[in-house]
């Protein structure tokens, strides 16, 4: 098992009872991080790593595994890779890659913000067609299933529809067309001839020979001197993983956000993902990539989201700069005729009528005018920027605490423009507070008096105090049950969202304006039955909301769904959120609160604990556990396999249970049916796990090492190309950043968490038991440093970047050090970032050393690695 | 925060197998899990209401076991150069010694030998003289100020009385902290060790689990990977009353010595003020 990019036992101490239990029997546990952690304590094998080359070293072992001779010799890997990967398909003529562009793939242009919303801050973009499968049409495909950044500087015309009363008018009268579409024609009309392939793996244009081209500059070399770990090392991972690869054995990979928190963190678990696929350690027990989630639901906050792209169920939202303009267009947008996603429509228009209930009709399209769509990035970075420029009235603010966050100096400017500031949360955050008591306030530069506003705070229940459900890492809803009651007037965010729903549809009930039509049919019921006493003053029956995302019958709301094979595009389902479609099939049958693990000593997989999503499956593209036959690859790793008339297994089979692993494409059908027998991956167009990724990527079909936006370094790897070219940079005075090798920041720093304190501490450090295990802000500096410096232990220093100056104690140790880095002694640093000015072990705003930087395809800031200065104080 | 009473024992307790704790050090993750667990559970307050500084030492910044610290995890960095050698962590608690120091000297009586086999004070008779403080071989034992009486872990007495697992290895995710039968538990422990020397661990051994031992055995007691001394721990910890004649002329010869030592050290303490100042004074 490598950990990579998370430090585990740390920060998901209960989860990594597991990686231990696995120890005992036998699995060697690798850990590569800057830091020597309590990870690396009991890992079999430590590598150190400079924060923000992982790239480079998996990277590096892409090349190492396809030139080794057990990789070459063993028919396992070939097959694996041959039937399930896309590796034979051929890209388009117009295809180049970084090889050839030093650094750049085909199709960078200039990105021009939108005058609709200038804060989508990408450096450039990319049209991908040149990336597309070849399809013998001669043509470049279209950029099908990009999540719209693409288009996000691209308003279209008619985006302001629907905005003024005339405009409405029309789209009722049914000007925008569609609510007579038979979607299995529209779905049957985007198909698209078959992409070629070379089975032989050997044309020069086929996948394969791109990703070996495309790596072969990441030698042992190239790793150790982009990365600083020791070559040895790293030939010892790869060895590793090589040995414990094929159909005995499978190894796994577990990242958390220090893979994420970069300008190309979506890229470094593609990476991973290619490797994973190489080595054929996917879909079957024992391998894939755990993404360690932050909290116990965070899961669960992308599938049913609070994220600004997409819609429950990891459907695109509805987008104003896509051709999006009816359900019609939508769905001819977002829809792969192939593969599962074909069936969209369903899952669509099941979700329009769990919003809109009776009211969302095929007339109406199902009620999707009245759906807000988006503009561009709405993200938390975005949502700031535009906040300070006083672009942003009012703010909820409901377990997050921005006033430590990310440049917070930067983001408390934003908070400080705000009309109105709702804060729901179990102490005064530092973002409740942030009027009188930031640092900017105490220092007097910023004039409490100039600060306009209204904050509002409301005192929160703590999970154990309600019932609800968890969705955790593995996909797995787990129901929680109420333990105690809360105190005073803690109420829950369930109550909250619900009442002041029920509020604002009391508001618009007389409004004739077409934005507000939304808000009048949005189907909004989860009142307890009467009778039933609820834990808090009008709260929602959480029983209801949970029916509501599982579905249920139009028609006939008592009958449940029983899964998402059951919803039509016709109206006649509703279901909030088709991946959740299954988890509540009948009043009696809570499937989330199932407690049934399997007997000891049983390679089961625990199906009657919980509910993972989709169909309780808990190994995903399970197909590939047995080979294209349909037998296990081996009696040690059998999970799913063909009985000779249907697919068995300890498993959920993820694949059409009847369909046999002989049978042929279909090029005339749609869904699955347009997939063979050895097309696994159900949600690809093409049934392949996709080495190169064509679409959904807007920063390049392969990975790609680039440095941080901050770096000590030209990039080895592409000289010509420091970083990514589409990284997303909000330009703002509070958000400079260092030059490449700018001697006043000459070091690398990465910032984290600690087991004994929870993200910005707003839950921890007002407990004195938590306190007291860690009560001060740190910076762990090795001796190196510490004596170049004449900083000794406990010493108080002072940190620098271009953004702020902050302090902190000294915790000298050898866990940490020098690393050499492209012929330069490069030093690494690293905080917890815990700490704020609230509660009772305070410490300086480490975010405020923090850059507005991210990772174009998510947004997502680049927290893990930027430079620094450290002097003592 | 007050300490609840520690239950009464009945009269007539029966004497069952003995109990205690293993604790497997390679596989603690220095979570500290035990010992908020064991603070939860035994309302113990933490140092200072909580507004403590860090030590400095690694990520030990409760530093020992006392009275209100009934569990403590240590953090031992072994790196001869940076990113170079190994990180011991190690869950430390009362020993519950099968011939406890502490129980020996108690004047008022206050410390038992439970049916469990586990060494307890009991509050309500315990006068506060700080005696077992002074004999136990391992420091386990401190004064809560809170209760005014001396403390220690009880192998969480109320909880094992009634079936339950005490808190400290019930919270613990990796299992480093494992509770039951003495038999049972060294049983598995010599398994693990026989684990570790084929998987080339071979500095792997137990500490304190042979009932031929010092102190008859410990009912709690470890694998280690370090000489015992790494860990804090005494090679040969003994019985207070073994070295009484040796240990009176000792310290008497001790505190002597230690006059002397003190005086000498305070004239170099002088002396170097003095060349201090002048070379202050010659500086100017």
């Amino acid at each position: 098992m490598v950990i990579m990019g998370s430090n585990m036992a740390e920060c998901h101490p209960v989860a990594f009872r597991w990686p231990m239990k696995a120890k005992l029997n036998g699995a060697k546990i690798i850990h590569i991080d800057p830091r020597f952690t309590r990870t690396s304590a009991v890992a079999d094998l430590h590598v150190p790593i400079r924060a923000g080359a992982d790239i480079a070293f998996l990277g590096g072992l892409i090349n190492h595994v396809l030139n080794s001779e057990r990789w070459n010799r063993d028919p396992f890997f070939r097959e694996y890779v041959s039937n399930y990967t896309n590796a034979a398909t051929l890209i388009n003529e117009e295809y180049r890659d970084t090889e050839d562009l030093a650094g750049r793939f085909s199709g960078l242009a200039d990105y021009v913000e939108s005058p609709m919303w200038a804060y989508n801050a990408f450096v450039g973009e990319y049209a991908t067609g040149s990336w597309q499968y070849d399809r013998g049409d001669g043509q470049a495909g279209p950029a099908r299933g990009t999540q719209g950044q693409m288009a996000a500087g691209r308003p279209a015309p008619t985006a302001q529809t629907g905005e003024t009363p005339e405009g409405r008018r029309a789209g009722a009268a049914g000007a925008t067309g569609g609510f007579d579409t038979d979607y299995d024609a529209l779905v049957r009309s985007l198909r698209t001839p078959p992409a070629r392939t070379d089975p032989t793996l050997q044309d020069p244009r086929c996948v394969f020979q791109i990703v070996k081209r495309h790596f072969a500059r990441y030698t042992p070399e190239m790793v150790e001197q982009v990365c600083g770990s020791p070559k040895a090392k790293f030939l010892k991972v790869a060895e590793l993983l090589l040995e414990n690869s094929g159909r005995e054995r499978t190894s796994a990979f577990a990242y958390a956000v220090a893979w994420t928190q970069h300008t190309n963190g979506v890229q470094i678990i593609s990476c991973a993902a290619l490797l994973q696929l190489l080595l054929g350690n996917i879909g079957r027990p024992g391998g894939g990539i755990m993404a360690l989630r932050g909290h116990a639901a965070i899961q669960g906050s992308t599938d049913i989201p609070t994220l600004y792209h997409s819609i429950h169920g990891y459907m695109s939202h509805p987008s104003a700069l896509k051709e999006h303009e009816t359900l019609e267009q939508y769905v001819r947008a977002e829809t792969s005729p192939t593969g599962y996603w074909a069936n969209l429509p369903k899952f669509m228009v099941s979700y329009l009528k769990s919003m809109y209930g009776a009211a969302a009709t095929r007339e109406n399209q199902f009620g999707y005018d009245w759906h807000p769509k988006i503009v561009g990035d709405h993200s938390h970075m975005a949502m700031f920027a535009a906040m300070a420029d006083g672009r942003v009235r009012g703010m909820f603010c409901i377990g997050q605490n921005p006033a430590t966050s990310l440049n917070a100096s930067l983001e408390r400017a934003g908070l400080r423009r705000l009309e109105w500031l709702v804060v729901k949360d179990n102490w005064l955050t530092e973002t409740a507070t942030y009027w009188h008591s930031a640092p900017e306030v105490k220092d007097g530069t910023v004039n409490i008096e100039d600060i306009k506003t209204e904050v509002f705070f409301f005192p929160s229940t703590q999970v154990a105090e309600y019932e609800g459900s968890f969705t955790n890492t593995q996909r797995m809803l787990q129901w929680h049950f109420m333990a105690a009651k809360a105190p005073g007037e803690c109420r829950t965010d369930t109550w909250f969202y619900y009442n002041l729903g029920k509020r604002l549809k009391r508001a618009y009930t007389n409004s004739m304006l077409p934005r507000d039509q939304g808000w009048k049919n949005v189907l909004w019921d989860f009142e307890p039955d009467p009778g039933t006493e609820p834990p808090y003053p009008g709260e929602p029956d959480a029983l209801k909301i949970l029916r509501e995302i599982n579905g249920y019958y139009t028609d006939r709301p008592t009958e449940h769904l029983p899964g998402f094979a059951a919803l039509e595009h016709d109206g006649s389902t509703t279901c909030a959120s088709w991946i959740y479609c299954g988890c509540y099939p009948a009043p009696d049958q809570n499937l989330t609160a199932a407690r049934n693990p399997d007997p000891p000593g049983q390679s089961g997989a625990h199906l009657g604990w919980g509910y993972a999503w989709p169909a309780n499956r808990r190994v995903l593209y399970n197909r590939v556990s047995a080979d294209a036959d349909g037998n296990p690859w081996s009696e040690r790793k059998r999970w799913v396999w063909w009985d000779g008339t249907k697919w068995v297994g300890h498993d959920v089979p993820d694949f059409a249970v009847t369909k046999p692993p002989g049978a042929p494409a279909n090029p005339a059908a749609i869904g699955l049916d347009a997939l063979a027998g050895t097309d696994a991956f159900i949600m690809k167009g093409d049934g392949k796990g996709w080495l190169f990724v064509p679409t959904g990527l807007v920063d390049g079909p392969l990975p790609t090492h680039y440095e941080p936006a901050e770096s000590p370094v030209r990039n080895p790897l592409y000289p010509e190309q420091q970083s990514s070219p589409v990284l997303k940079y909000w330009r703002n005075d509070r958000n400079r950043l260092a030059e490449v090798g700018d001697p006043r920041y000459p070091h690398v720093i990465t910032t984290y968490r600690l087991t004994e304190h929870y993200l910005s501490g707003a839950m921890s450090r007002w407990l004195p038991w938590l306190t007291e295990l860690q009560p001060e802000l740190f910076i762990e500096i090795g001796t190196a440093l510490a004596q170049e410096k004449g900083i000794a232990n406990l010493d108080r220093v002072r940190i620098t970047t271009p953004r702020a100056e902050i302090h902190a104690k000294a915790l000298v140790t050898n866990r940490i050090g020098v690393l050499d880095i492209a012929g330069k002694r490069i030093h690494h640093v690293g905080m917890p970032w815990h700490w704020g000015w609230m509660g009772l072990s305070t410490g300086d705003v480490v975010n405020t050393l923090t850059a507005f930087v991210g990772d174009p395809n998510v947004s997502i800031h680049e927290g893990k690695a930027f430079t620094c200065n450290v002097e003592k104080a | 925060m007050d300490h609840p009473p520690l239950p009464i024992l009945p009269q007539t307790a029966v004497t069952t197998e003995p109990m205690g704790f293993y604790t497997d050090t390679t596989v603690c993750i220095g979570c500290k899990a035990c010992e908020v667990a064991c603070k939860s559970w035994n309302l113990l307050p933490a140092a200072d209401g909580g507004v403590t500084e860090m030590s400095g030492d690694s990520y030990d910044n409760t530093r020992q076991l006392d009275g209100t610290h009934w569990r403590h995890v240590k953090f031992i960095e072994q790196f001869p150069t940076e990113y170079n050698g190994r990180w011991l962590l190690m869950s430390d608690v009362c020993k519950h010694c099968v011939q406890a120091p502490c129980l020996e000297v108690c004047p008022t009586g206050a410390i038992i030998r439970t049916e469990f086999d586990t060494v307890v004070i009991q509050s309500d008779a315990c006068n506060g003289c700080r005696a077992c403080i002074a004999a136990c071989p391992f420091g386990v034992i401190g004064m809560n100020d809170v209760a005014g009486t001396a403390q220690k872990c009880t192998l969480c007495y109320d909880r094992i009385s009634v079936g339950l697992e005490p808190a400290c290895s019930k919270a613990c995710p990796t299992d480093s902290i494992q509770f039951g039968t003495i038999s049972d538990l060294r049983e598995r422990a010599q398994q693990r060790v026989e684990q570790l020397h084929a998987n080339g661990v071979n500095d792997a051994y137990l500490y304190g689990a042979d009932p031929n031992g010092p102190l008859g055995g410990l009912n709690s007691f470890y694998l280690l990977v370090d000489e015992p001394e790494v860990y804090g721990l005494p090679r040969n910890p003994q019985l207070p009353t073994r070295n009484l004649m040796e240990s009176a002329v000792l310290s008497t010869a001790g505190a002597v010595a230690a006059v002397g030592l003190g005086l000498v050290g305070l004239r170099k303490r002088r002396m170097d003020e003095i060349s201090d100042e002048r070379g202050a004074t010659s500086d100017e």
